[in-house]
C-alpha cells in the first residue's frame, strides 16, 4: 500500500488489519502536510471529528469499500458546521448549518472526510487560477495550471493526499483537470447524484462526481453517492445497478463512435495522436470503431456561456451580505451595502459571468439570447440521441491540450472558455462522461473523454475500465509522488 | 457586437455590482467579445433551423416531483442567524428599507 | 369634459391552508417567533434546493378550478429576480407565462344585477419575508418566518368599473377560497391581499388610459376607499387637464390618501427564466378532475338556489351566502321549518346579531341549525310568542339547553287559551276605562296601552293574536 492505492487495495489492507483507519487518516494527513505547500490543493484541512478508529474502525465490513478511507471534498459541498467558501470571499468564514447529501452518504459509508479543496470561485474557470485565495498547482508541474474548476481535487487525488475526492462539473469541471492532473474523473448522468448541499453555478448543468486513480475507485465511489434524493426535485427515479460488476473487462463487439467534430484544429496534434492511439487500443480489444457526428456541436459552447451565466446571475445573487457570508462595512444604505459587498466579495470572473447572464435574461434579450442557447441545446441532445442510435459510447480528448502555464491564458477569457469544448456539450444534454488517463506528452498527462448514454453509466465505465487495464498505466504517479516519502 | 459602457453600468445596476471607471472599459470590451462569439447562434437562422425547436431548460427527472405536507424540522433561531453579518434579536438587521 | 369611466384590476394574493410551505416542510403557523420557522431551503442557503408540497399543488388548482379556469396539463415555475432583504434567494419562485390557472371568471351581484369580472391568471408562487422597522430609522429587521408560504396570485382583466364593484370582487374571492377550503382569507393576518391598478377614461373610449397601482390596500373598507380616493384624484386631474403619470402608489390609512412609492422609470427587470431546480408540473386529467371534485357548490350557485328553493330575496341569499357555515347552518335549518323565509329572517337578525355581540363565528356556537328550526317551530305553532323566542334564543346560546327545555324550566308556554285570556281582558278593560273611551274615540293607540297591559298581566305569555281579538270583541260588545 502506499499514497497511490486503490480503493480496493486500501480496503483490503483494512479488513485485513493490515492497516486502520487511522492509520490512513495520519497517511492522509502527513502527505498533506509534506507536498500541498507546494501543490496547494486545500483551502482547509480538517481532521474527522470524534474517534476515527472506533467510529470506523467498527464499521469495515467486506461490502463497506469505503469505511476508513479518507477523502476531500471540492469547497462548493456543504460540510455541517466545517466552513464552505467555494473559494470565494464572499463565502469566507461561512459554516453551513446542514451537510450536503453526498456527504451524508459519504458519512454513512464511513469514510473520513480530511478537508476541502481549492477550486475556481464558485466553479467558475478552466484552471483553478480564479479561486480567491490563491491558485493550486499541477503536481506534475508546478508551473502549470490543474485545471479546473475541479483543481484541488484532481491535484489532491494525483499528488496521492487523498485517495479519493468529490469535485463538480457544469462544463468539464471534473474531466479536464482530471486529464490534466492525470487522474479518472467521472460526471455522472445529471440527475443520477444529489445536488442538495452543492452549492449552485448552473443549476440545470450542474453534477457531483469522482476524482479517483482508477475506473474501479471511480465506480465505488459512484456507488455510495448515487441514487434518489427526495431533497433534490431533479434527483432520477431510478435503480442504481451494481456498477463494479459491470467492470467485466470485455468490450468485444462495444460500439465506439468518433465525432469529427471533436478532433478540431483547437485540439493539439500531439493530443489528437495520443487519443487515436488510445482508440486503436480499444478496437484491439474488440470493440468495433466508426466515424459519428454531432453537427451542432460548434453551438454548444455560445449557448453553454449563455446558459450558465444566466443561472449563475440568479444563483448568486443572494450573496447580498444579509445572512451570511462577507458584508461590507462601510455602506450608506441598503443599495451602496448590496453593491459594495457584492463588488468587493466576488473576483473578477465571477462578475464577468454575472454580467453576461443578467445581459442574457434581461428585458428584450431573453428570446435573442437565453431561449435561443436553450433551443441550441435542444439541438445538441438531439445530435446525441441519434448518435446513440448506433453506438454505445463517444470517444474524444477530454481537453484540446495538456496544462497550461499558470498566467497564460488568464488575460483571455474567451480563450480560456474555448478549451471546454469537448466537455461542454455534454452538460448541455445531460449526459455520463468520464476521462481516464491515455498518455503523457512531455511529461504531462492526457486525457481520454467517453461518453454515455443517459443513464449508462455500466456500459461507460466498462469501456473506460477495459481500456484502463489493457493500457496498464494507472495510476500515473507524478515525480512530486516519488520525491517524498510518507 | 460590442457593449457601450451604458450598457455595462446598466446591467451592473440589475446585478447590484459596481463597476469603476477604468472596469468599464475592459468589461465593454471583454462582454463584446463573448457576446459576439455567442452571437454564433443568429448564424442558425430562426426560420431554417429552430423554428418550432423546443427549449431545454432543465434537465433531470421528467416527472412531477412533490413532497407531503408533513412539517419538518426547522433551525433553532440563534442558528438561522449564527452566519449573519449583523443580527438583532434573531433577525437580520440591514440598513433602513425605506421603499414599503 | 366627458363623462368619465373607471377601470379596474386586482392582483389578488391568498395565502394556501397548508401545514408547511410551499418548498420546504417549515411550519406556515402565522405569529410565531422571528426566525423561528426557517431551514436552509427558506433561508436560501448555498446550495439548498426546493421541492414543490403536493397539497400547495392540490389547493392552487382547486382554487383556480373554483375561479372557473382552465387549468393546463402542463405548467412550470420561473424565477423572479429582485434583490430585496425579505427575499433571501433575491428570487421568488413563481410562474410566468405557464401559470397553473388561466382564462377563468368570478360572479358578482352588483345592484342586483349579474356581473361576469374575467380572471387572467391565477399562478403559485412562495411568499416573501417581513421587515421589521426600526423605531430609529436607520436599520430594518428581517424576520423570514413568512418565506415560502404557498400564495396563489389571481390577477383579473380589467373588467371592473367602481370602487364598489372591486370590494364585491375581493369579498366573493374570499367567500370562494373558504368554501373551497383553500385559504382562511384573514385580511388582518395577510392571508388575503390586495393591489390594484386603476385607470380613467372617456365613456365610450376603447383605449385605456394611464393607470396607477395602489398597493397596501389591506382590508375591504380600504380597497374600496383607496380606489375612491384615487379614482377623484385622477379624475381632477383630468379636470385640471394635466395627465395622469404611470405610478405605484401606496395607500395609506391614517391620511386616507395615496403615496408615491415609485415612478415608471424604476420599473423592475426581473429578468424572469425557467427555474431549472424544479421540474415541469404535469398534471393528469384524473388528477384535475379529483381536484374539482374537491370543490363544494359554491356562493353563486348556493345564491340562485337559495333564491329558487326557497324562495328568499336576492339580499337575503347574498348575507346568508357570505360564509360556506353560514350558508349550511341556513340550509339545514330552512329544511326543518315551514316558512324558510322565518328561517332567514331569524338568522340574519337575532343569530347574526347574537353572535356579533359575543363575537363569535357561526361553527362555534351552541344552538345547532335543529334546535334553531325548533325553536321557529314553537312560534310557528303559537307555543311561544316571538318575542320569548328572542328572549330563549339568548338563553340557547348561552347554555346550550334546547327551547323545549327552557320553556319547561321557565314556565314560558304561550296562553292561547281564549276563555282565560277573556278573563284577564275583562279586568284589564275595568281598570282601564280611560283606555277603552279614548279607543273609541278613535285614538287606535289607545289598543296598544291595553294589549300591553294584557302582557304584564300574563308575564308575555298571552298569545298577541287572540289578545287582540278578544280585546276588540269585548271593547264592540260593550258599546
Amino acid at each position: 500500500m502506499d499514497f497511490f492505492s486503490s480503493l480496493r487495495e486500501l480496503h483490503t489492507g483494512l479488513t485485513r488489519r493490515e492497516t486502520t483507519a487511522s492509520e490512513l487518516l495520519d497517511w492522509s494527513l502527513q502527505r498533506i502536510a509534506a507536498v500541498d505547500d507546494r501543490v496547494r490543493a486545500f483551502l482547509h484541512v480538517s481532521a474527522p471529528r470524534g474517534d476515527s478508529d472506533r467510529r470506523m474502525g467498527a464499521d469495515i465490513a467486506a461490502d463497506r469499500m469505503l469505511a476508513g478511507i479518507p477523502y476531500a471534498l471540492k469547497d462548493n459541498m456543504c460540510t455541517r458546521g466545517i466552513e464552505t467558501t467555494c473559494a470565494s470571499h464572499i463565502l469566507k468564514g461561512y459554516i453551513p448549518p446542514y451537510s450536503a447529501t453526498v456527504v451524508e452518504r459519504l458519512d454513512d459509508a464511513g469514510a473520513a472526510l480530511v478537508g476541502k479543496l481549492n477550486m475556481d470561485e464558485f466553479a467558475m474557470g478552466s484552471s483553478t487560477e480564479n479561486s480567491g485565495f490563491f491558485p493550486t498547482r499541477n503536481p506534475w508541474d508546478l508551473e502549470r495550471v490543474p485545471g479546473g474548476s475541479s483543481g484541488g481535487a484532481a491535484a489532491a487525488v494525483a499528488s496521492g493526499m487523498v485517495p479519493f475526492a468529490l469535485g463538480s462539473d457544469t462544463g468539464g469541471s471534473i474531466r479536464q483537470p482530471a486529464a490534466f492532473c492525470g487522474v479518472v474523473g467521472l460526471k455522472p448522468s445529471y440527475g443520477l447524484v444529489s445536488r442538495f448541499g452543492l452549492v449552485a453555478f448552473a443549476s440545470s448543468l450542474d453534477q457531483i462526481g469522482p476524482l479517483t486513480h482508477t475506473v474501479e475507485d471511480a465506480a465505488i465511489v459512484l456507488q455510495a453517492i448515487a441514487g434518489k434524493d427526495g431533497r433534490d426535485s431533479t434527483s432520477a427515479h431510478i435503480q442504481t445497478p451494481d456498477y463494479r460488476a459491470a467492470l467485466t473487462g470485455d468490450i468485444r463487439g462495444l460500439r465506439i463512435g468518433i465525432a469529427e467534430e471533436y478532433f478540431g484544429p483547437s485540439v493539439d496534434a500531439g493530443v489528437r495522436g495520443t487519443v487515436m492511439k488510445a482508440v486503436a487500443l480499444l478496437e484491439q480489444l474488440g470493440a468495433v470503431v466508426s466515424p459519428i457526428s454531432l453537427p451542432h456541436t460548434e453551438y454548444a459552447l455560445s449557448a453553454y456561456y449563455l446558459i450558465a451565466p444566466a443561472e449563475a446571475s440568479s444563483n448568486l445573487a443572494r450573496y447580498d451580505g444579509v445572512r451570511y457570508g462577507f458584508r461590507a462595512v462601510d455602506a450608506e444604505n441598503l443599495m451602496d451595502m448590496y453593491e459594495k459587498t457584492r463588488s468587493a466579495g466576488f473576483g473578477p470572473e465571477v462578475k464577468r459571468r454575472i454580467l453576461i447572464g443578467t445581459y442574457a435574461l434581461s428585458a428584450g434579450y431573453y428570446d435573442e439570447y437565453y431561449k435561443r442557447a436553450q433551443q441550441v441545446r435542444t439541438l445538441i441532445r438531439q445530435d446525441f440521441e441519434r448518435a446513440f442510435a448506433d453506438v454505445d459510447v463517444i470517444v474524444s480528448p477530454t481537453a484540446p491540450t495538456t496544462a497550461f502555464r499558470l498566467g497564460e491564458k488568464v488575460l483571455d477569457p474567451l480563450t480560456m472558455y474555448l478549451s471546454d469544448i469537448c466537455t461542454v456539450p455534454v452538460n448541455l444534454a445531460g449526459l455520463p462522461a468520464i476521462s481516464v488517463p491515455c498518455g503523457l506528452i512531455e511529461g504531462l498527462p492526457v486525457g481520454l473523454q467517453m461518453i454515455g448514454r443517459m443513464f449508462d453509466e455500466e456500459t461507460l465505465l466498462r469501456a473506460a475500465h477495459a481500456y484502463e487495464q489493457a493500457a496498464g498505466m494507472a495510476p500515473l504517479r507524478p515525480e512530486l509522488a516519488m520525491e517524498v516519502k510518507a | 457586437m460590442s457593449l457601450s459602457r451604458k450598457d455595462v453600468l446598466h446591467v451592473a445596476a440589475l446585478a447590484r455590482l459596481r463597476v469603476t471607471d477604468a472596469e468599464q472599459e475592459a468589461l465593454a470590451r471583454e462582454l463584446g467579445s463573448i457576446l459576439s462569439y455567442a452571437e454564433q447562434l443568429k448564424t442558425l437562422t430562426l426560420a431554417a433551423d429552430l423554428a418550432g425547436v423546443e427549449a431545454t431548460s432543465r434537465m433531470g427527472e421528467s416527472s412531477m416531483v412533490t413532497r407531503p405536507d408533513e412539517p419538518g424540522e426547522s433551525l433553532l433561531p440563534e442558528v438561522a442567524v449564527a452566519n449573519a453579518p449583523d443580527a438583532e434579536e434573531h433577525q437580520f438587521r440591514v440598513p433602513a428599507v425605506l421603499e414599503g | 369634459m366627458a363623462v368619465l369611466e373607471t377601470v379596474i384590476g386586482l392582483e389578488v394574493h391568498v395565502e394556501l391552508g397548508t401545514r408547511t410551505k410551499i418548498f420546504c416542510s417549515c411550519a406556515t403557523e402565522f405569529g410565531a417567533p422571528p426566525n423561528s420557522h426557517v431551514c436552509p431551503v427558506c433561508l436560501g442557503s448555498p446550495g439548498a434546493l426546493p421541492v414543490l408540497n403536493e397539497q400547495a399543488l392540490a389547493l392552487g388548482v382547486r382554487a383556480a378550478l373554483a375561479l372557473n379556469c382552465r387549468v393546463p396539463a402542463e405548467s412550470k415555475f420561473d424565477r423572479k429576480n429582485y434583490f430585496y432583504p425579505d427575499s433571501p434567494k433575491a428570487y421568488q419562485i413563481s410562474q410566468y407565462d405557464e401559470p397553473i390557472g388561466q382564462h377563468g371568471f368570478v360572479e358578482i351581484v352588483v345592484g342586483g344585477e349579474k356581473k361576469r369580472i374575467g380572471v387572467t391568471r391565477v399562478h403559485l408562487e412562495e411568499d416573501a419575508g417581513k421587515l421589521n422597522h426600526s423605531p430609529y430609522g436607520d436599520v430594518s429587521l428581517v424576520d423570514l418566518n413568512r418565506v415560502g408560504i404557498p400564495l396563489i396570485e389571481i390577477v383579473s382583466e380589467p373588467d371592473i368599473r367602481s370602487a364598489e364593484e372591486a370590494r364585491l370582487y375581493l369579498e366573493e374571492i374570499r367567500s370562494i377560497m373558504q368554501y373551497c377550503l383553500v385559504s382562511e382569507c384573514r385580511m388582518e393576518e395577510g392571508s388575503l391581499r390586495c393591489d390594484a391598478n386603476i385607470s380613467l377614461r372617456p365613456m365610450g373610449q376603447r383605449e385605456f388610459g394611464t393607470k396607477t397601482e395602489i398597493k397596501n390596500m389591506n382590508s375591504f373598507r380600504n380597497v374600496q376607499r383607496g380606489l375612491e380616493y384615487e379614482q377623484e384624484r385622477q379624475a381632477a386631474m383630468l379636470a385640471r387637464g394635466e395627465s395622469v403619470a404611470q405610478q405605484t402608489l401606496r395607500w395609506d390609512e391614517a391620511t386616507g390618501a395615496t403615496l408615491l412609492m415609485r415612478s415608471k422609470e424604476d420599473a423592475h427587470d426581473y429578468r424572469y427564466f425557467p427555474d431549472p431546480d424544479l421540474p415541469r408540473i404535469l398534471l393528469s386529467a384524473a388528477y384535475i378532475e379529483a381536484r374539482r371534485g374537491e370543490i363544494p357548490e359554491l356562493p353563486a350557485r348556493k345564491r340562485e338556489r337559495f333564491e329558487r328553493e326557497y324562495g328568499l330575496p336576492a339580499y337575503d341569499a347574498g348575507v346568508l351566502t357570505a360564509s360556506r357555515e353560514l350558508a349550511e347552518y341556513f340550509d339545514q335549518t330552512a329544511q326543518r321549518v315551514r316558512d324558510p323565509k322565518s328561517a332567514s329572517n331569524w338568522i340574519m337578525g337575532e343569530l347574526l346579531a347574537n353572535l356579533k355581540a359575543a363575537a363569535l363565528l357561526i361553527d362555534e356556537i351552541q344552538v345547532t341549525p335543529l334546535a334553531l328550526a325548533d325553536l321557529i317551530g314553537l312560534i310557528e305553532d303559537g307555543t311561544i310568542s316571538a318575542k320569548i323566542a328572542k328572549t330563549l334564543l339568548k338563553d340557547m346560546l348561552d347554555t346550550g339547553k334546547d327551547a323545549k327545555t327552557l320553556i319547561a324550566e321557565q314556565g314560558l308556554v304561550q296562553i292561547s287559551d281564549e276563555g282565560e285570556l277573556r278573563a284577564v281582558a275583562e279586568r284589564v278593560l275595568a281598570a282601564n276605562r280611560k283606555s277603552v273611551d279614548d279607543y273609541r274615540a278613535g285614538k287606535e293607540k289607545a289598543l296598544g296601552s291595553l294589549v300591553g297591559q294584557m302582557m304584564k298581566e300574563t308575564k308575555g305569555k298571552a298569545n298577541p293574536q287572540i289578545v287582540n281579538r278578544v280585546l276588540l270583541e269585548l271593547i264592540s260588545g260593550r258599546e
